[in-house]
């Protein structure tokens, strides 16, 4: 008998033809497709706005510069968001009529921030405080530009833990307080472990689209990536330098989201091994 | 005479409006071995968790020790340390480990140093043959040794008063009997312990008095031998010919 191939192995006669079709049609799309872009009559002067590799170099050191300040700004609303954001989330699930002014402040912060769009927030925080001139509140716009991110992400932050909690199975939380734990022990030793554990695959989407919305501080001239490139390209007219950032961009966001994915699919695989 | 050690006068509670208990009296002696028993609905769980302060009583009045713990000004946190209570799924914490379990309530709410609470729960797990379950999760564990678990858990800060709440319900029948076995040893101790229950031959072993609930309220109170073998009321006739007719008594 003729041994079988490994391909041959893995796809029986039903699956190979399944995947040769899936080739062949992804070949004639994708390739319809660029085939399009590059027959397109004008293809010639796009390409040397946009892919032109003299540009690209030139461009590269001060975009990379200004990528450095996404990072910086990046790295502050990360240590200041899933903080504020638990905080928001502890206050909204206290319970007792004691707490009912901090759930109804909780209550209006994730309404207010969540309600305003993101590049408002930026532009009243940004543009708005610092004139102000009040002593003691400091004017630089990378402050600000922070603020607004905190603000923001952290009200939807603050709801996504919240989910968590709340699907935390309530006799969990009667265990806690049948110990004679207070609700600030029952929440932050028997809740909140198993919260956030609930919901760190949705954290970690809130990460990879918080890295990219950095770059919206741009608006408040601060020079980080997409600045630079605009800075760039209003001095040449040349779109090439906008390429560099994308490709920045693309060089975290996408090795972050595969982390996610990878790491989404294990947690669901221990959770389903877990409950045999 | 002493005060009883756990007293219920008059208890009402309602959810929304489902009256659950409709003026419940109950007393329990120290040393006394109470079990519950009744229809489901009819209240067994909710006095269980009304006495550990889990759930507001509407009206009435609960005592432990002669102390009034259902009025203003009670912390329920010191009532709740002394009184134990085991739930029917077991409630383990599922992101801790058995050790972790057992002594979280001794650290966090009795203020235990944490190597004194680990040696005295290593003792109990021990005792209860939980030894080399020490460091494993609750979902690595049968019912059973979860449960026993729990029982440890509820143990931990000696309390003076055990409430345990169905607890072999949820329990497959061969794993049933180990964890009667530990509510037996208690009982030898003479650990004051109300059960709601549905093992009426394991009440009639264990209880020194037996509390026949019906929609609310005590119908019957008292000795096993006569609750269970010559009750008075005709509820109660029905109710464990039923049982009897299921097969578990």
């Amino acid at each position: 008998m003729k041994r079988r191939s490994a391909l041959t192995e893995l796809l029986d006669e039903e699956g190979a033809k399944g995947a040769l079709l899936a080739a062949v049609s992804s070949i004639v799309v994708f390739g319809g497709l660029i085939a399009l872009v590059l027959t397109s009559p004008n293809w010639e002067k796009v390409q040397r706005q946009f892919f032109s590799w003299r540009h690209f170099k030139a461009a590269w050191p001060a975009v990379v510069d200004g990528f450095w300040l996404n990072v910086e700004l990046f790295f502050w609303a990360m240590l200041t968001i899933p903080v504020l954001a638990l905080l928001i989330a502890i206050a909204r699930s206290l319970r007792g009529p004691a707490f009912f002014p901090v759930r109804v402040l909780a209550v209006i912060y994730t309404d207010v921030f969540r309600g305003i769009p993101l590049i408002l927030l930026i532009f009243l925080l940004g543009f708005g405080v610092p004139p102000l001139d009040i002593t003691g509140l400091p004017s630089d716009p990378k402050f600000w530009g922070v603020t607004a991110l905190a603000l923001s992400y952290s009200a939807y932050t603050a709801e996504i833990y919240r989910s968590g909690i709340d699907a935390v199975p309530e006799s969990q939380r009667s265990s806690a307080r049948a110990l004679g734990l207070t609700q600030m022990q029952a929440l932050r030793f028997a809740i909140l472990p198993q919260a956030i554990r609930n919901v760190v695959p949705a954290l970690m989407n809130t990460v990879v689209s918080l890295q990219k919305d950095v770059a919206l501080l741009s608006v408040l001239g601060l020079r980080e990536a997409v600045r630079a490139a605009e800075i760039y390209k209003g001095r040449t007219f040349n779109f090439t330098a906008y390429l560099v950032a994308t490709l920045l961009f693309l060089a975290v966001s996408v090795p972050l989201t595969r982390f996610v994915d990878w790491y989404t699919s294990r947690d669901r695989a221990r959770r389903s091994q877990a409950a045999v | 005479m002493a005060d009883p050690k756990l007293a219920l006068d008059g208890v009402h509670k309602a959810f929304g409006d489902k009256l659950v208990l409709r003026g419940i009296d109950l007393e329990v002696e120290d040393h006394e071995v109470v079990c519950l028993i009744g229809p489901s609905g009819c209240g067994k769980s909710t006095i269980l968790r009304c006495v550990d302060l889990l759930d507001t009583i509407d009206a009435g009045e609960i005592r432990l020790g002669g102390e009034v713990i259902t009025g203003r000004g009670v912390n329920a946190n010191d009532v709740r340390r002394r009184v134990g209570i085991v739930f029917q799924s077991f409630n383990l914490f599922a992101h801790m480990n058995v050790l972790d379990n057992v002594t979280l309530g001794a650290r966090r709410a009795l203020g235990v140093a944490r190597d004194v609470a680990e040696e005295q729960a290593g003792e109990m797990l021990v005792r209860f043959g939980l030894g080399d379950k020490i460091d494993q999760y609750p979902d690595r564990l049968s019912g059973g040794q979860q449960q026993r678990a729990a029982i440890v858990r509820a143990l931990m800060g000696d309390p003076e008063l055990l409430l345990l709440d169905e607890v072999t319900s949820a329990l497959d029948p061969e794993l049933v009997g180990e964890v009667l076995g530990v509510i037996r040893e208690l009982a030898g101790r003479g650990l004051t312990m109300v059960l709601a229950t549905h093992e009426m031959g394991f009440a009639r072993y264990v209880a020194s008095r037996v509390a026949f609930l019906h929609e609310g309220r005590v119908l019957e109170y008292g000795p096993p031998a006569k609750i269970l073998s010559e009750p008075e009321k005709p509820r109660t006739r029905e109710f464990l010919k039923r049982v009897i007719e299921a097969g578990r008594l």
